[in-house]
């Protein structure tokens, strides 16, 4: 692959995560969340393997994509569960809200939880599938 | 009262199969001793409520669980419980602690323990359950742990064929019984059993009684292996031993059992009852004690005699008299104790010689004098011999079947005949090995270590003591457990010593005759092995046909459904639903009418012409690179769609989507043949029919949804309620993450396992392909 690729991505890639984290936190009041982050998430890394070679992806990913998958349902079950604590049905929203520095009051929630779970197995599915297949 | 130990106790039982695999990493070889303190202390709390319940008190548990439904977690112990509880955690202790020495070193140990607690935990949430779905779910449960329990040793075919065959078949139990609680709850007008108990004159006198009782007898039959489905039970040694001794003698299979008596006072009193469970109690007695003398395996000799005292549990419940009651409750007792000992020494023994064949054993008291102990303990027991707890079991079990309200001398004669046969058996498994002259075995023996030898001894230990004092320790507990069955209060007196009487004429006879079958085995099994080609043909054998059956009903169906091919996939679902959909509209009068009217702007109409060109070069092209590359523009024109009528998420979400099908397409083109065009020139005309069809009525479909109203649409109320209930003004988002969040849940599941069915092709290729 060509050298531009590979510098392009090297920049690219931490955008690219990050980006896909902007739209999953920004999810719950504007276009975005768990799905299409989780999607861009995946795309990035699925530059990077093109860009390098799987090998490669796979040594800055760190964990196996299937291990993103089964936290991601762990994550979105967990989320659901969580109502339990609070003596309400599975999956009612449970929200508090805490004060960042500089930002202000940020209400937080199970939901978000859940998206999160989204994106995991979102990412961890599309990365096991590009991944297996790119090996081959 | 209200106690919330016993939910405690069930739901500690879980979170600790969850850890035992990290404990088992970290603990090694003290881990089971760690492990057992959870029953023990269970065991000690259980004990403590012993006093409260003899005095006639019941605790209660009770947390919504589905409330729309009237499902509760709500729990219940009552005598019955009680002895059941007490059984499943005393046991449990003893059989933790030995499983820790038999699978010493086995690398799944850990896997091993989650297992057993998982069975352990839901056998306790069983007999504790008041809700009949909290019960039901439990009792699935169980059959799930049972499953993956026997078949432990995944490697073996024979494991796994054994496993599948006792999940199947006390699954089909498992569904009758679940659609027998709820015709009994819906006759009863309650879930609870608490209240189901004082309904028996409705529900026996209700038209639907029949069906009731008929369901959920398949349940208890199945579960507790009685004739003709007692065959997956000697299936079922093929599991690791202590889970032969706990599960499929002492505890699960006991699960019918106990919920024949816990709906007695329901269900029983009517002459169905008395029949149906009579009858498939003498049944599986006689059976289970016959085909016990054919086996040399010491594992499927004690396999089949549960099989015979589980047809004796079932033949007394059906009795229903008070006498009854009384022998089933302590005959429960005494055979946990004696047959958990044998299970375990059998494993013990097995464990030191390598084999479990009973001709190739002898003498092997020299060598493990404690087993040997325990083992005689245990098998005088099982034969009634006094001064043990099996003595007592036994004069009470015939003194109830002589006063049997119907065909007394009948069911005397069989009792009679199958406690002579499980005499025999009982000399085979307990003394034999221990006797006679030495022989040569695979291993060397040596006595087992304390692991092994604890829970025999105890076990056996127990049959002893309370044989001693039966009515101290064992009328305390079996009172309220009758109490509970007949639903009235009763007092128990238990003794060694009846007097001279016809009972103990009986089991002198029986003992005597026992002897002789036991000196002459060898005459009678000559005798007997001319019936195995019958036996080849019972209902294993059935379960075999109905299974072939069933593969080869499904074999002739995928052979006319799935071709192999894609494109006639395709073919069959968009024509189905073209199909179907177009018969609806039109003959629901749904075809919307064009009003002529249209408002169209002039870059909405470029966008759709993109869309069309783009379409038709896809069809057109000559090259892979280009149809994907068209089929690109197709889905991003798509997504410019969807921007100009304001759904931002699910362009920016088409656009990647887009872009990942292009990257896996690339990827994929690589392993294709060279592009070539296949199809005729016919099947290009169906396929553009096809198309074009699909393309219409789903614009057909759009155009009636968004004309005809019949309620207000939802989006409305998600809309309003967006941003006060849920917090979140992205409607879309909030939509999928809470309005709908159990939707999502579903389909991440369904989206993980497609990952991993994705992930598994692949893998298999690749494998294949590096092996080739």
């Amino acid at each position: 692959m060509s050298l531009i690729l590979r510098t392009a991505t090297r920049f690219l890639l931490p955008l690219l995560l990050l980006f896909s984290l902007f739209l999953l936190l920004r999810g719950h009041n504007s276009p975005g969340g768990g799905f299409v982050g989780g999607l861009v998430a995946a795309a990035a890394f699925a530059l990077y393997a093109l860009a390098f070679d799987v090998a490669t992806a796979r040594q800055l990913l760190r964990i196996d994509p299937r291990r993103l998958i089964a936290a991601g349902l762990l994550v979105a079950l967990g989320s659901g569960m969580a109502a339990w604590l609070a003596r309400k049905p599975f999956m009612t929203g449970q929200w508090s809200s805490i004060t960042l520095p500089g930002v202000g009051l940020v209400p937080l929630g199970t939901p978000l939880l859940f998206d999160l779970g989204v994106y995991l197995v979102v990412a961890g599915v599309m990365l096991t599938i590009i991944l297996s297949l790119a090996e081959e | 009262m209200i106690s919330g130990g016993i939910i405690v106790c069930v739901l500690s039982g879980f979170m600790l199969a969850l850890l035992a695999p990290w404990l088992y990493r970290v603990g090694r070889r003290a881990t089971a001793w760690i492990l057992a303190l959870l029953p023990f202390i269970q065991l000690m709390y259980f004990v403590s409520l012993a006093g409260p319940i003899a005095r006639g008190e019941v605790f209660v548990f009770s947390s919504p669980w589905v409330p729309g439904l009237k499902i509760n977690l709500s729990f219940y112990l009552d005598g019955l419980s009680l002895l059941f509880a007490l059984l499943i955690s005393g046991i449990g202790t003893l059989v933790v602690i030995y499983a820790g020495g038999y699978l010493a070193g086995h690398h799944q140990l850990g896997r091993f323990y989650a297992y057993l607690f998982m069975f352990m935990a839901s056998m306790l949430g069983a007999v504790l359950a008041n809700n009949v779905i909290t019960l039901f779910v439990f009792w699935e449960l169980t059959s799930l742990s049972s499953y993956v329990l026997i078949g432990f040793d995944h490697e073996r075919e024979i494991a796994r064929r054994a496993a599948l065959q006792a999940l199947l078949v006390t699954g089909v139990g498992g569904l009758a019984l679940l659609a027998g609680l709820l015709l009994l709850g819906q006759v009863g007008g309650s879930l609870e059993l608490s209240t189901l108990l004082n309904q028996g004159e409705v529900v026996r006198a209700h038209h639907l009684y029949l069906p009731i009782l008929l369901l959920i007898l398949a349940g208890a039959f199945t579960k507790s292996a009685q004739f003709p489905f007692h065959f997956w039970l000697p299936s079922a040694m093929e599991a690791p031993t202590p889970v032969s001794a706990y599960l499929h003698s002492a505890t699960m299979v006991k699960a019918g059992v106990y919920l024949l008596a816990r709906l007695g006072p329901v269900l029983g009193g009517s002459d169905a009852w008395h029949y149906l469970v009579t009858l498939a109690g003498a049944v599986t007695m006689l059976v289970g004690a016959a085909l016990a003398l054919f086996q040399t395996d010491l594992k499927r000799l004690l396999a089949y005699s549960t099989v015979s005292a589980l047809g004796i549990l079932t033949l007394l419940i059906g009795l229903d008299t008070a006498l009854s009651i009384q022998a089933a409750m302590v005959f429960l007792l005494a055979h946990a104790f004696y047959k958990g000992a044998l299970f375990l020494v059998a494993g013990a023994v097995d464990h030191e010689t390598g084999t479990r064949d009973v001709t190739q054993l002898g003498g092997l008291r020299h060598v493990m004098p404690i087993t040997a102990v325990a083992a005689c303990l245990a098998a005088l027991s099982m034969a009634g011999l006094p001064p043990l707890l099996g003595f007592i079991s036994k004069e009470l079990l015939y003194e109830a079947k002589l006063q049997a309200p119907r065909a007394a001398p009948l069911i005397t004669g069989a009792g009679v005949l199958a406690n002579v046969l499980l005499v025999a058996v009982a000399g085979i498994v307990g003394v034999r090995p221990f006797f006679r002259e030495r022989m040569a075995t695979p291993k060397n023996p040596h006595e087992a270590p304390l692991s092994l030898w604890l829970g025999p001894v105890i076990l056996a230990g127990l049959g002893f003591i309370i044989g001693l004092l039966p009515n101290t320790l064992a009328g305390p507990l079996v009172s309220p457990a009758v109490t509970a069955v007949r639903a009235e209060p009763s007092e128990v007196t238990l003794a060694l010593w009846h007097g001279l009487n016809p009972v103990l004429l009986l089991s002198v006879l029986t003992l005597a005759s026992g002897m002789g079958v036991y000196l002459g085995q060898g005459v009678v099994r000559r005798a007997t092995s001319r019936l195995e080609p019958i036996a080849q043909w019972g209902p294993a054998r059935w379960y075999d046909v109905a299974l072939e059956g069933l593969n080869a009903l499904a074999r002739i169906q995928t052979r006319l459904l799935q071709s192999g091919y894609l494109r006639y996939y395709l073919l069959m679902i968009i024509g189905a639903t073209v199909g179907l959909t177009t018969y609806t509209l039109a003959a629901r009068g749904g075809f919307p009418r064009p009003d002529g009217a249209t408002d169209v702007r002039f870059y909405e109409g470029g966008v759709a012409a993109l869309i069309s060109l783009a379409a038709v070069a896809a069809v057109r092209a000559r090259s892979r690179l280009a149809a994907v590359a068209a089929l690109g523009v197709v889905g991003y024109g798509v997504a410019l769609v969807y921007v100009l009528f304001g759904a931002p998420d699910l362009a920016m979400t088409q656009v990647l989507i887009e872009s990942l099908t292009v990257i896996l397409l690339v990827l994929v083109f690589y392993h294709l043949p060279r592009f070539a065009s296949l199809s005729t020139q016919r099947a290009r005309y169906r396929d553009v029919l096809v198309a074009v069809a699909a393309g219409g009525v789903m614009a057909a479909l759009v155009l009636a949804a968004t004309s005809i109203r019949f309620h207000p649409p939802i989006s409305d109320y998600f809309a309003e309620k967006s941003l006060v209930q849920a917090h979140g003004r992205n409607v879309v988002n909030v939509i999928l993450v809470d309005f709908r969040g159990m939707d999502t849940l579903g389909e991440i599941t369904v989206l993980a396992l497609a990952g991993i069915g994705a992930y598994a092709l692949l893998k298999l290729r690749l494998e294949r392909k590096e092996s080739g």
